[in-house]
C-alpha cells in the first residue's frame, strides 16, 4: 500500500505539532514494532499491558491519541475507553486489532474509538491514522467499512430511534463506504466519486457519529447474529 | 459409380443416378417417386443402392462393413417375423394398396437398420439432421418417444380406421377390424422399438463424446491455471534454483491432487456451503501458497450455488493472478451479497497493465475468469493502467438463471 499521501499529514509536514501518543498492547514486541514504526514522528508518553494500568496512566497523562488493542487481559479495548472518555473525552481513541471479530470492532467503535485499523497496517499508514485520528478525523480500514454496511445493511426493521436519519447510511455515505471497503484510500474515493478528499472525509465522520449515537437496535442484535455465525 | 454428398436429400443415391448417367438430378428423383407410387420396389431399389454403391471419398461401401455386423444383421433377421405378422396383417385388412407396396417397403427398413448401424460417422450426422426435425428437434429422448409412439398408433388407428370404413361389411363380425387394428399398432410399436433403441443408444455415444471434448475444455484451462502459470514463473525465478524446487513441489503435489485424487487445482471441497467460508478458504490457501497478504472484506453472506462456486473459481484466478503479477505484497478482496447478485472486487496496488493490450496467448483473464462466469451468465469487468494497480470486477446472480 501507499504511504502517506501528499497535502494529507504525515512524515513530512513536521511543522505540526508532534502528537502524543499512548500504546495500549498486550504483545511486548508488537509494542515496540510500532513504537520503531511511528519513529519520531511521534512522541509516546507511555505504554500498558492491561486496561487497568492503562486507564490509570491515560487519564494521568492526558495523551493526543491512544493506539488501543481491541483484545486485551482485563476487560478489554472496551473496559480502556469506558474508564477513560468519561473523565476525558478529548483524548482519542484508535483501535488497532488482529481479531476478524466484527462485534468486538463495533462495540469499540460504539464505545468511542475514532478509528480501527488491523495490524498488517504498513508503518506510514499506521502514522497517518495515528495523524487523522489526532486531527479529529475518523479512520475507517477496509474491515471496518466492510462491518458497518454489513450492519446497516440489515435495515429491514422499521425505524424506531429518536432520529431516524441516525439509523441509516445515505447512499452516498454507502458509496464512500463501499470503495473503502474495496481498498481505495480516501484520496482515490474522493476522484472515482469526484468529491474532494475533505468531502470523503466529512462522510465517513458523519458515519462514525450515526455508528456510535444510533440507537438502532439491530445494531447490537446484527453483533450477537454475527457470533453465532 | 458414387453416392453423392453434395446433392443428396437422404443417402444421395439419386445424385450418384444422375453423376453416372448424366441425367438431370431432379429427374431422377421425381423417377424414383413415381416408382415407389407405382410399385414400392423403387423404395427397395433406394435402400440396396446406399448400401452397395459407395459414397463419394470412400472405397468400401456401407455393405462390406455391415456383414461385420453380427448384432445388426441379428436384429435385420429378428424383424423378419415382424414384417411376416405385418404382412399378413395388412393383407387381412384387405388394403391392397399397403398390402402392394408393402414387402419392399419392410424390406427397405430392414436395410435401413444396417445402413444406420453402418454408416461412417460423417453419414450418421446427416441421417440424424435428417431424423431429427422428423421426430421433434430438440426434444429430449423421452420427448421423442412419446412422439414416436403417438405416430405409430395414429398411423395403425388410421389405416385400421379406414380399412373399417372401406370394406368392414355390416355382417361380418366387427371383431375382424378391430383385431386387425390392435395387431397393426402392436407391430408399429415392435417395428419402431428395436430400431430406435439402437438409434438412442448410438446417440447417447454421440453425447458422450460431446461430453468428453467439454472435459478436454476444461482441462485445458486447469492446466493453463497451474500448470503453465506455474512453468512461467519457474522462468521469471530461474536464477533463485531453491524458489524453483520450492514452485516445482508445489505444483507437483497440485498436480497430483488433480490427476490422483479428482481434485481440480484450489476446487472448493463441497463441505464448503456459505460464501464466506469459501472465501476464507481462498484467503487461507492463497496467502500459504504466494506469501502475500490477502486483505479480505465480506458484507453479508449467502449459501454457495453452482454460480457462486464458479464466482469464487474466478475470484481465485483473479486474485492469484495479482499475486503472480502484481507485484504487490497485498490484495483486496472485497465480496458483498445484496438481495440479487453477488459482487466482488479484487483490487491490487501493483504495476498495473493495459487491458487492451494484454497478448492472446496469456489467456488467464480473457478465458478463465470470463468463460467461468459466462456459464452462469456472470460478468466481469477489468479496471487497470500502467503503474496504478488493477481491479477485477466480479459480479453473478444468486439465484441461478433457469436454463
Amino acid at each position: 500500500m501507499s504511504g502517506p499521501a501528499s497535502g494529507e499529514p504525515g512524515a513530512a509536514e513536521p511543522a505540526i505539532r508532534r502528537p502524543r501518543i499512548f500504546l495500549v498492547e498486550d504483545h511486548a514486541v508488537f509494542r515496540a514494532g510500532v513504537k520503531a514504526e511511528l519513529g519520531d514522528a511521534v512522541e509516546v508518553v507511555g505504554e500498558a499491558d492491561e486496561a487497568a494500568a492503562a486507564v490509570e496512566l491515560i487519564n494521568e497523562r492526558q495523551p493526543d491519541v491512544v493506539v488501543l488493542d481491541v483484545h486485551l487481559p482485563g476487560g478489554g479495548g472496551l473496559a480502556v475507553l469506558q474508564g477513560v472518555l468519561p473523565h476525558h473525552p478529548e483524548v482519542r481513541f484508535l483501535a488497532l486489532s488482529v481479531s476478524d471479530a466484527p462485534e468486538d470492532v463495533i462495540a469499540v467503535i460504539r464505545a468511542g474509538a475514532r478509528g480501527y485499523i488491523t495490524k498488517t497496517i504498513s508503518g506510514g499508514e499506521l502514522l497517518q491514522a495515528v495523524y487523522r485520528v489526532g486531527a479529529g478525523d475518523a479512520v475507517f480500514s477496509p474491515r471496518l467499512a466492510g462491518f458497518v454496511l454489513d450492519a446497516f445493511a440489515h435495515g429491514a426493521e422499521p425505524v424506531t430511534g429518536l432520529d431516524p436519519e441516525l439509523d441509516q447510511l445515505s447512499p452516498r455515505e454507502r458509496e464512500v463506504l463501499r470503495l473503502i471497503a474495496r481498498g481505495y484510500t480516501y484520496k482515490e474515493v474522493g476522484r472515482d466519486l469526484t468529491i474532494s478528499s475533505k468531502t470523503v472525509e466529512s462522510h465517513v465522520s458523519s458515519v462514525l457519529r450515526k455508528l456510535q449515537l444510533s440507537t438502532r437496535h439491530e445494531l447490537t442484535r446484527w453483533a450477537t447474529d454475527r457470533r453465532l455465525v | 459409380m458414387r453416392r453423392s454428398p453434395d446433392t443428396r436429400v437422404l443417402g444421395g443415391v439419386c445424385g450418384g443416378v444422375s453423376a453416372a448417367t448424366g441425367i438431370d438430378v431432379m429427374l431422377v428423383r421425381i423417377g424414383f417417386v413415381l416408382l415407389t407410387v407405382s410399385s414400392g420396389v423403387a423404395v427397395l431399389i433406394y435402400a440396396l443402392a446406399w448400401l452397395l454403391v459407395p459414397i463419394e471419398g470412400e472405397d468400401s461401401n456401407i455393405l462390406s462393413r455391415a456383414v461385420n455386423d453380427r448384432r445388426g444383421i441379428r436384429l435385420v433377421v429378428a424383424l423378419v417375423p415382424v414384417m411376416i405378422v405385418l404382412q399378413v396383417v395388412v393383407s387381412a385388412l384387405h388394403v391392397g394398396y399397403v398390402g402392394f407396396i408393402g414387402w419392399p417397403t419392410f424390406l427397405a427398413g430392414g436395410l435401413a437398420v444396417l445402413i444406420w448401424r453402418n454408416a461412417s460417422e460423417k453419414e450418421k450426422v446427416w441421417i440424424n439432421d435428417d431424423l431429427v426435425p422428423l421426430l421433434g428437434a430438440g426434444s429430449r429422448g423421452h420427448a421423442r418417444w412419446v412422439l414416436v409412439t403417438r405416430v405409430g398408433v395414429g398411423v395403425a388407428l388410421g389405416l385400421g380406421g379406414a380399412s373399417l370404413l372401406v370394406y368392414g361389411h355390416a355382417s361380418s363380425a366387427a371383431l375382424r377390424p378391430i383385431g386387425g387394428a390392435v395387431l397393426v399398432i402392436g407391430a408399429l410399436v415392435v417395428i419402431f422399438g428395436p430400431w430406435w433403441l439402437s438409434l438412442v443408444r448410438d446417440l447417447m455415444a454421440e453425447r458422450q463424446a460431446r461430453a468428453l471434448a467439454e472435459e478436454r475444455a476444461q482441462m485445458a484451462a486447469h492446466v493453463h491455471d497451474s500448470v503453465l502459470q506455474t512453468l512461467a514463473l519457474i522462468q521469471r525465478s530461474a536464477d533463485d534454483p531453491q524458489h524453483v524446487v520450492q514452485l516445482a513441489r508445489a505444483q507437483e503435489r497440485e498436480l497430483r491432487a488433480w490427476l490422483f485424487e479428482g481434485r481440480p487445482p484450489g476446487a472448493l471441497s463441497d463441505d464448503v456451503t456459505m460464501l464466506a467460508e469459501g472465501v476464507g478458504l481462498l484467503q487461507r490457501q492463497i496467502e500459504a501458497d504466494h506469501g502475500i497478504t490477502v486483505q479480505v472484506v465480506m458484507v453479508g453472506d449467502c449459501e454457495l450455488t453452482a454460480a457462486l462456486r464458479a464466482l469464487l473459481d474466478a475470484a481465485r484466478e483473479a486474485t492469484v493472478n495479482a499475486a503472480k503479477w502484481s507485484g504487490a505484497p497485498q490484495v483486496s478482496l472485497y465480496a458483498e451479497v445484496e438481495p440479487d447478485t453477488v459482487m466482488l472486487f479484487v483490487r491490487d496496488r501493483g504495476r498495473g497493465f493495459d487491458p487492451g493490450a494484454v497478448p492472446e496467448d496469456r489467456q488467464g483473464i480473457a478465458q478463465s475468469i470470463r468463460a467461468r462466469l459466462s456459464r452462469f451468465g456472470g460478468t466481469v469487468v477489468i479496471r487497470s493502467a500502467p503503474g496504478e494497480g488493477a481491479e477485477v470486477e466480479l459480479s453473478m446472480a444468486r439465484h441461478e438463471l433457469v436454463r
